[in-house]
């Protein structure tokens, strides 16, 4: 038995070593502790629409725009800038002081090289390439943009507050091939990387960048001063399961939880130490049909769907709390410029008689629906259900296949029929900056199986109408157009939306002045006490 | 001696060769693009195909295993497809999690189940005995995640005496790291208490019919000197060998029990990597989980030398 | 998970010196008179009349939902809409789910999952076992290759390969009801191979060899039914083990889509809101844990009755 007395000395002896170095960053106002929304695996926001590398693109890069809660363009890195009159020369001087986080001072060069890179990717930035003739940096605080002929939309891109940002840096960075992931995460925003402290899938470390210098205006979404009061944002990449962080919120485990669950959002609110917030900017939900197979190879049986789908149905499954979702007839998100009612009438007028009709008129043989279900995600893993039991009633027979979000990503990039690993339909959610504008939104896109957004629909009159909105720049012929461009889209039935909802997160009432814009979630302006 | 000992080694190799092969056809023959995955939401076909070519996927299959087994050689598991750093250390940085849960979940459970199975034994037939057996079949029954479920639920929730989820670094403190694991550990060694406990008693139930026993009896030895020093010595290599085949178990029920308590460990690296189609990462993980199963088992078979003085190579 | 057929199986292996206990006469009477056979036998007996009989106890389309009725507490009572647009009154016994699906129902049809992934699954991997180990333990030069690739299955963690393969080939009950049994092939083949081993050095089997019995005869018609009754009692902990695992891979969300009822799913769908309605995990938690004990207790009486060399040593 001396073997085992000698084991257990061994065992506990490790044990004091290694408690002995011991030290607690617990509590300490200073650090903020955040769960955001999902896992970080890619450090490229460039190189992925996803909103994780978005809003970790915020914490370390500036922007030369921002948009503001009232969804306006204002300068951010930007001091100031001019338009030639026939608008086809932009002007823009950076403002005093910017350095990434090296010490190296931020350049026209950088600022042309970084929008480079990221109009090869964006589909907002690919929209504007094709009208850019060439970019320049005539001296290091100066760049310039030149247009082979007007556009309406040069600083909506440069300022888009969502995927993919046109985050700003340095130019030996920004020189990286598009389609590879850069390698070093150096920029010049408000918060540094500790590349060290990071480990996927567990945590992310931000620190203070104490050489930022933010602007004089107040934050307000994604523009305004991006002061930064703590010394350190730690994202818990490990709490995942939803009820665990409503637990760790209310034991303080944690400070933030970006993205507060339904289910909890009662309990939550009567919570003592802790404080829940709505956005005033909603996402959208939407079904999306594929234009190239049958049955929805047919805009009547698009149509059919589309009437069967009462919204209200989709939002009380999926979110269950009155307060936090609304029905929305528009294509552009409710409560922004573009938003209207314009050939809305099959959508908020829906209901199941008319569906029913509707699908006998349009001639369906009864070929299934391939309906798509993301089995992990939360957010949007129900929306299937309801459409498929809708259409279900609507006469439709629908095959509902779940799967993990990635095979779903991975499938619905498929042009094969529905028999050969292809797909008919598939729902998701869009943050409103994604979908507020004909240019941007990716639904209406309708250049046949060259669109660059899955299910191709083939829309010549609605492509038409979105190069004259995109030529426009006049307000309120911009409005008109847009209008049109929608009722269009409803009369190809491109897509269904399905409704709007607010994401609300949840605090400690020891937080102060987290900006929940509902466009992106960025970590400048919080106190902590 | 060492000779038995460098044979048993050597025995190991093409274990580990069979399941490298296992793994990377288990892999490589199922549906699921990483590159589709990879490329994103907006990906074009040529995009996917470029990416393809860069991860080597393009490539025929015997030739992706000729690299893959050359790497491994020389110690390389490979880049993860998905974070982009090395498999090796990610696996390194969630290790000390999933070996903390481990150790204590075994240290929990032969502390409470060896006594358990003596006593049992001593009092054969009798109402503890009975209870212990009847509680040992239950242990085998609960599913990990439900025990997790109702400990999380009482001690927790209602008493409020131990965080509901979470894991603190060793070197965060010894008290918030000890204070994170102890009901997942307790959760988790439930089943072990079973199953050790179950041996336990049986070892020492044979042991205590032999001749040796009767003859320690009659010389006058106190019974707990009998029933520790005899009884339970001799049951020892059964113990230490149920312990050895256990070690798949406990890898099982740390993927189910870090999934529960949100412990950043290589359970939930493999739930994650296997949902993210991320081959290199996948095929490391269970490498990984066998090298230790073929270890710890390897280390048993060695014990016997200490445990058992009949046992001579 | 596997505890119970692993310890079994290591240990059988150690104790197997000729393992005659054939199924007879009298082993089925001491089976018959047996508590732990009797308790374990009608646990299951009322389980299966509850799987096959779900439709006529009071339950309605366990897929079907209506968001009105979503999140109530057992007991309560509210509306579910048909595909015909029926409106049905329906008292929820154990509650609904966030869809507002009736866990009463589900749980019932649940039944039917657990039992056929036990069963087939402990079916699956006995019958390769069989093939394979009477393969190994008479055929010397299949035994050395095929054995160390069964070490090497055995060295992957079962729930490993298990998360895999549903993973990758897609949650269908057969890929799941595949994917547990794989890793239990091994384990079978072990027992089987050992106890050929033992058989074959027995008079009787010699006998039949000198007088030129051709191989399968000798395996299938001499060798089997001796293996029979350990089998049996190995079979019932896959059966054990399969249910639980099952349960794991849905709870992890790598396993049946989650619309179909299984126990898991219903468990993993109420895991978001555990601590407002703790019953959307704990009854069918308890549905999981009686099935698998009923399985345990009939295993070990069985084991108890028809093989009692290991019944002694454990």
């Amino acid at each position: 038995m001396v073997f085992h007395r000698k084991l257990a000395s061994a065992i506990v002896g490790t044990a004091l070593v290694a408690c002995a170095g011991a030290a607690s960053a617990q509590g300490d106002p200073k650090v903020l502790r955040v769960v955001p929304h999902s896992n970080l695996a890619i450090l490229d926001p460039i190189w992925t629409t996803a909103y994780m590398s978005r809003n970790h693109g915020y914490m370390i890069y500036d922007t030369l725009f921002g948009t503001d809660e009232k969804s306006q363009i204002k300068p951010q890195m930007v001091e100031s800038w001019t338009e030639s009159p026939d608008h086809r020369l932009w002007t823009f001087k950076l403002r005093k002081g910017l350095e990434f986080h090296d010490g190296a001072p931020v350049t026209g060069e950088d600022v042309v090289a970084s929008l480079a890179r990221w109009g090869k990717r964006d589909a907002m930035g690919v929209a504007l390439m094709t009208f850019v003739e060439r970019m320049d940096s005539p001296s290091s605080d100066t760049f310039r943009i030149f247009l082979r002929e007007a556009n309406g939309f040069v600083l909506e891109a440069l300022g888009k507050p969502s995927s993919n940002v046109p985050f700003i840096m340095p130019k030996r960075v920004a020189e990286t091939d598009a389609f590879k992931q850069i390698e070093d995460y150096t920029g010049s925003g408000p918060y540094i990387f500790k590349r060290d402290e990071f480990k996927p899938g567990d945590r992310a470390v931000y620190v203070k960048n104490p050489k930022y210098q933010p602007r004089k205006e107040p934050a307000s979404g994604t523009a305004g001063g991006k002061n930064v009061y703590v010394e350190r944002v730690e994202w818990n990449l490990a709490l995942r399961d939803v009820q665990a962080q409503a637990n760790a919120l209310v034991k303080g485990e944690i400070d933030i939880l970006e993205s507060l669950s339904f289910d909890h959002y009662e309990s939550m609110s009567k919570e003592k130490g802790v404080k829940v917030l709505n956005p005033n900017l909603g996402l959208q939900y939407m079904c999306r049909f594929n234009h190239l197979h049958p049955p929805f190879d047919k805009a009547a049986v698009r149509r059919a769907a589309i009437a069967s789908f009462d919204q209200r149905q989709f939002l009380k499954a999926q979110v269950g709390v009155d307060e936090l979702s609304k029905p929305c007839a528009s294509m552009f998100t409710c409560g922004t410029p573009y938003a209207s009612d314009a050939g809305a009438d099959l959508q908020s007028k829906s209901n199941m008689r008319k569906a029913q009709e509707l699908l006998k008129q349009s001639g369906y043989d009864g070929t299934p629906v391939v309906l798509m279900k993301p089995t992990d995600l939360h957010s949007i893993g129900k929306l299937p259900d309801v459409a498929g039991q809708l259409m279900r009633q609507a006469g439709f027979k629908v095959d509902l296949q779940a799967m993990d979000w990635q095979t779903l990503v991975s499938r619905r990039a498929k042009k094969d029929a529905p028999s050969a690993g292809g797909w008919n339909m598939f729902c998701t959610a869009w943050v409103a900056p994604d979908i507020w504008s004909p240019v941007n939104n990716a639904a209406l896109d309708a250049r046949g199986d060259k669109s660059g957004w899955f299910g191709w629909p083939d829309g010549p009159k609605l492509q038409d109408l979105r190069a004259q909105f995109m030529r426009e720049t006049d307000a309120a012929k911009k409005k008109k157009l847009a209008e049109a461009v929608q009722a269009e889209a409803f009369n190809i039935a491109t897509h269904a939306p399905l409704g709007e909802y607010v994401q609300p997160a949840a605090i400690r009432s020891n937080v102060s002045g987290l900006i929940t814009s509902g466009m992106a979630n960025v970590y400048w302006n919080i106190k902590k006490n | 001696m060492l000779n038995f000992i460098a044979r048993r080694i050597l025995a190991t190799v093409p274990v580990l060769a069979i399941v490298a092969v296992l793994v990377f056809l288990l892999l490589r023959l199922t549906p699921g693009d990483p590159a589709a995955i990879l490329a994103g939401d907006a990906a074009s076909a040529d995009q996917i195909a470029q990416i393809r070519v860069s991860l080597g996927l393009d490539q025929p299959i015997i030739v992706q295993f000729g690299i893959w087994i050359g790497h491994l050689l020389t110690g390389d598991l490979g880049e993860s497809f998905y974070y982009k750093i090395e498999v090796a250390d990610l696996i390194a940085q969630r290790l000390e999690p999933t070996l903390s849960l481990a150790t204590l979940t075994i240290i929990l459970a032969v502390l409470v189940s060896v006594p358990l199975g003596v006593i049992a034994a001593w009092r054969f037939g009798g109402w503890f005995d009975r209870a212990l057996m009847g509680f040992s079949v239950m242990g085998f029954s609960i599913p990990v995640f439900v025990l997790a479920y109702i400990l999380i639920w009482i001690v927790s929730l209602k008493l409020g005496w131990l965080p509901v989820q979470g894991y603190k670094r060793l070197a965060d403190g010894f008290w918030p790291y000890l204070q994170h694991l102890i009901l997942p550990a307790i959760t988790l060694s439930v089943i072990f208490i079973a199953l050790i406990a179950r041996v336990t008693r049986a070892s020492v139930l044979e042991a205590l019919g032999e001749d040796y026993i009767r003859t320690a009896r009659a010389k006058g030895l106190r019974e707990s000197k009998v029933l520790i020093r005899h009884a339970l010595a001799n049951a020892a290599v059964p113990i230490v060998t149920v312990i050895g085949i256990g070690i798949a178990l406990l890898i099982g029920g740390v993927v189910v029990t870090e999934s529960v308590y949100a412990i950043p460990g290589l359970g939930r690296l493999t739930v994650d990597a296997v949902l993210a189609r991320d081959f290199p990462t996948i095929q490391g993980v269970i490498l990984f989980f066998s090298l230790v199963y073929v270890g710890v088992n390897l280390a048993v078979d060695l014990s016997y030398v200490f445990l058992d003085p009949r046992i001579r190579y | 998970m596997s505890a119970p057929q692993t310890k079994a199986s290591e240990l059988e292996v150690l104790s197997v010196e000729s393992a005659d206990v054939r199924v007879t006469e009298t082993a089925w009477q001491r089976v018959r008179k047996n508590w732990s056979v009797r308790i374990g036998g009608v646990v299951l007996a009322l389980l299966v009349l509850i799987s096959v009989s779900a439709p006529w106890l009071g339950t309605v389309d366990p897929t079907l939902f209506d968001a009105a009725s979503r999140d109530l507490v057992p007991g309560k009572a509210g509306e579910i809409t048909t595909l015909d647009g029926e409106i049905l009154k329906h008292k929820f016994w154990f509650g609904s789910d966030s869809f507002g699906r009736d866990i009463y129902s589900r749980v019932m049809y649940g039944t039917r999952i657990s039992l056929i992934v036990g069963l087939l699954a402990a079916l699956l991997s006995l019958a390769f076992g069989i093939v394979c180990g009477l393969s190994a333990g008479y055929l010397r030069w299949l035994d050395g290759i095929l054995m160390r690739f069964m070490d090497g299955l055995m060295a992957i963690p079962a729930i490993l390969i298990a998360i895999a393969l549903v993973a990758m080939w897609r949650g269908s009950l057969t890929t799941v009801i595949i994917a547990i049994a794989i890793p239990e092939i091994p384990r079978v083949t072990r027992l089987v191979r050992s106890l050929v081993l033992s058989i074959r050095e027995e008079p009787y089997v010699e006998a039949a060899v000198a007088l030129g019995t051709p191989t399968w005869k000798i395996m299938f018609g001499h060798i089997l039914p001796n293996t029979i009754a350990p089998l049996v009692v190995q079979g019932t902990y896959i059966c054990a083990a399969a249910i639980l695992v099952e349960a794991i891979l849905s709870f992890l969300g790598v396993g049946l889509p989650p619309d179909i009822p299984t126990w898991g799913n219903i468990m993993a769908e109420g895991r978001p809101q555990f601590n407002q309605y703790p019953h959307n995990i704990f009854i069918p938690g308890v549905f999981l844990a009686i099935t698998v004990l009923a399985v345990n207790i009939l295993g070990d009486g069985l084991r108890d009755t028809l093989d009692p060399k290991m019944a002694k040593r454990v």
